[in-house]
């Protein structure tokens, strides 16, 4: 399988902000990749960084194979592209925004074809109508129907069902869905939302200011043998330390008030249990969970954990 | 590159705001017409002031469509820049405030190939705004006021320019104009590339041209010869240049000659260096830019 995108030790600072942070991953052919992270995470700089938007300020990206720098006239010509908010000019119709942003990408493409991309998307009949009195969820099929309208062989979707209703959401999963199984795309969605990620990927990689957390494949990122497990005690700063001083500190994720959440194998449950109460701590539970939302933020903060504990 | 002009000038002509510059204009030069039409006469004893006294002023001669035009031009030349600014200063930051600098620039399509096309797409509206004003002043004054010799007041002079001698001016002036009135584009077209909504940069030119203007028109000797020739404003009135002839010894108007030609082939040259000055800037700065509207 080759990678569509090949991303090295990419960084970008604002002024003295690091806002991406040597961040490297691949997206193979096919792959729906999902691209996870909190608000304010890099996502979308990251993603403006691959569609030529901000300029990186060190590492490299590659495309089909080609620098991103020496060849964005042909890496463009390949991509479409939604990032955020589908701004569309208000000032005209469905056809006409269309029709501009096919000629933009260099091709002759006929009226009945993109009226075709227009009834794809179910705006055919609104095809006359000014973007203005269209609602978010219109302008994101629309959105849509432009960033295919050159049939891409990668599309790149920046947090496409924010402002969606229940209904648009499920219709972009749809969506999603098709062009990878059915039109062979490669798609890099992002989000912040772990469940989406879960049920359109197949790999992942999850960033935390700017920097990586984890990249691979999601089947085996939610593997349910490892869990995410809640300890509490009567004594936290004891277990702590004890914790600290043992290999079990290394499947500690996060430490909040009187709790420690631990990412380990369901069958190592009972050794922990009985090496903290040989160390004389009182075990009030030991609690299994595994919840999207935990595992995503156990993930992003076992990191500050880790440094702060260190330092 | 002729496909991203088309899409640029369809924009520009799609959207509403854009005819109000020619509606404005429009609709002062009808004004300014019609009180000619019904109150020349006052008008011309006026502007001819001290002249009137030395000579027989013969008023159903002065007030010729050429005359009215030259009115015109001198009226509201001055104050296009900003109708000129409403476009070329929305080019760049109207996209970034819509959000569709981001859509545009996910395509195929360079960055200086963008600016360039979106300059020229401004100039074009700009050509355009003055053959719409041209078409109205000239054709329209003759129209209602018939042809003859254009007479043009200057200081305690009168030049008498003939009929037959008068249109290849006026064509000139509007060529110049339009140099005159791509180099306020060009500096709207700057700012544009700093904003992120187009009042900014709208305002900014204006401010930036008016302070200009003022400075150009100040009579304190030690400005004029080390601020004043280097200010764009300064030449931007050269189209007038067109209107002043040389005199013969029978003191009448040498038929198709130019008092200063070499002024104004200087001014024209200083405009567009100015032009190259600025384009050549923003592109250098948007090729830079983050875009993160």
């Amino acid at each position: 399988m080759s990678a569509i995108i090949q991303v090295n030790g990419l960084t970008k600072y604002f002024k003295e902000a690091k806002a991406v942070d040597d961040l490297s991953f691949t997206v193979n052919e096919g792959d729906v990749y999902g691209f996870l992270g909190q608000n304010g995470a890099g996502k979308s700089t990251t993603i403006r960084m691959l569609l030529t938007l901000i300029q990186p300020t060190s590492g490299d990206i590659n495309m089909f194979g080609m620098d991103l720098r020496t060849h964005r006239h042909k890496i463009l010509q390949q991509v479409g592209a939604i990032i955020e908010r589908p701004d569309l000019y208000r000032y005209l119709s469905a056809y006409e925004n269309i029709s501009i942003f096919a000629r933009m990408s260099g091709l002759k493409i006929p009226k009945k074809r993109l009226m075709e991309q227009l009834e794809l998307v179910d705006l055919a009949n609104r095809a006359d109508s000014k973007v203005k009195t269209f609602s978010q969820g219109m302008k994101q099929r629309l959105g849509i129907a432009i960033a295919l309208i050159h049939d891409p062989r990668l599309i790149i979707l920046d947090e496409p069902t924010n402002g969606l209703d229940p209904q648009g959401i499920a219709d972009m999963r749809n969506l999603i869905l098709d062009l990878s199984r059915n039109h062979k795309k490669t798609v890099m969605v992002s989000s912040h939302l772990l469940s989406e990620i879960e049920i359109i990927a197949n790999r992942m990689l999850i960033i935390d200011r700017g920097k990586k957390i984890i990249e691979g494949n999601v089947q085996e990122l939610f593997n349910p043998a490892k869990m995410i497990v809640e300890l509490q005690t009567l004594n936290p700063a004891k277990t702590l330390e004890t914790i600290m001083s043992t290999k079990w500190k290394s499947f500690v994720r996060s430490h909040e008030h009187d709790k420690i959440i631990f990412e380990m194998n369901k069958v190592d449950i009972p050794e922990l249990n009985n090496e903290l109460v040989e160390n004389g701590v009182q075990v009030l539970q030991i609690q299994q969970r595994y919840s999207l939302e935990e595992y995503f933020l156990s993930l992003t903060k076992a990191q500050q954990y880790v440094a702060t504990f260190e330092n | 590159m002729w496909q991203l002009l088309k899409i640029e000038l369809f924009k520009i002509f799609r959207k509403p705001r854009t005819f109000i510059s020619f509606g404005a204009i429009a609709a002062i030069i009808l004004i300014i017409q019609l009180g000619l039409k019904f109150d020349g006469k006052s008008y011309v004893e006026l502007m001819m002031g001290d002249i009137s006294d030395s000579f027989e002023i013969p008023y159903a001669m002065v007030l010729n469509g050429y005359f009215v035009a030259f009115v015109i031009l001198n009226a509201i030349l001055i104050h296009v820049p900003l109708l000129v600014a409403l476009v070329a200063g929305d080019s760049i930051a109207g996209e970034a405030n819509m959000g569709t600098l981001r859509l545009v620039m996910t395509k195929p399509v360079s960055r200086t190939g963008l600016m360039l096309v979106k300059y020229f797409a401004s100039v074009i509206y700009t050509v355009l705004l003055l053959l719409w004003m041209a078409l109205l002043a000239l054709l329209l004054s003759i129209f209602f006021f018939g042809t003859n010799d254009t007479i043009i007041p200057r200081n305690d002079v009168i030049e008498q320019i003939q009929k037959a001698d008068t249109l290849w001016r006026y064509i000139a002036a509007f060529a110049f104009a339009s140099v005159a009135l791509s180099t306020v584009a060009a500096l709207a077209f700057l700012l544009s590339v700093f904003a992120e909504n187009s009042i900014g940069p709208i305002v900014a030119t204006m401010s930036i041209v008016i302070v200009l203007t003022i400075l150009s028109e100040l009579k304190i000797p030690m400005y004029d010869n080390t601020v004043k020739p280097y200010l764009f404003t300064s030449h931007m009135l050269g189209w007038k240049g067109f209107f002043y002839s040389r005199i013969g010894p029978d003191h009448m108007v040498i038929p198709g000659s130019i008092e200063n030609l070499p002024a104004i082939l200087r001014s024209l040259g200083i405009l567009l260096g100015y032009i190259v000055m600025f384009v050549t800037t923003a592109i250098l700065v948007f090729r830079k830019k983050d875009i993160l509207s």
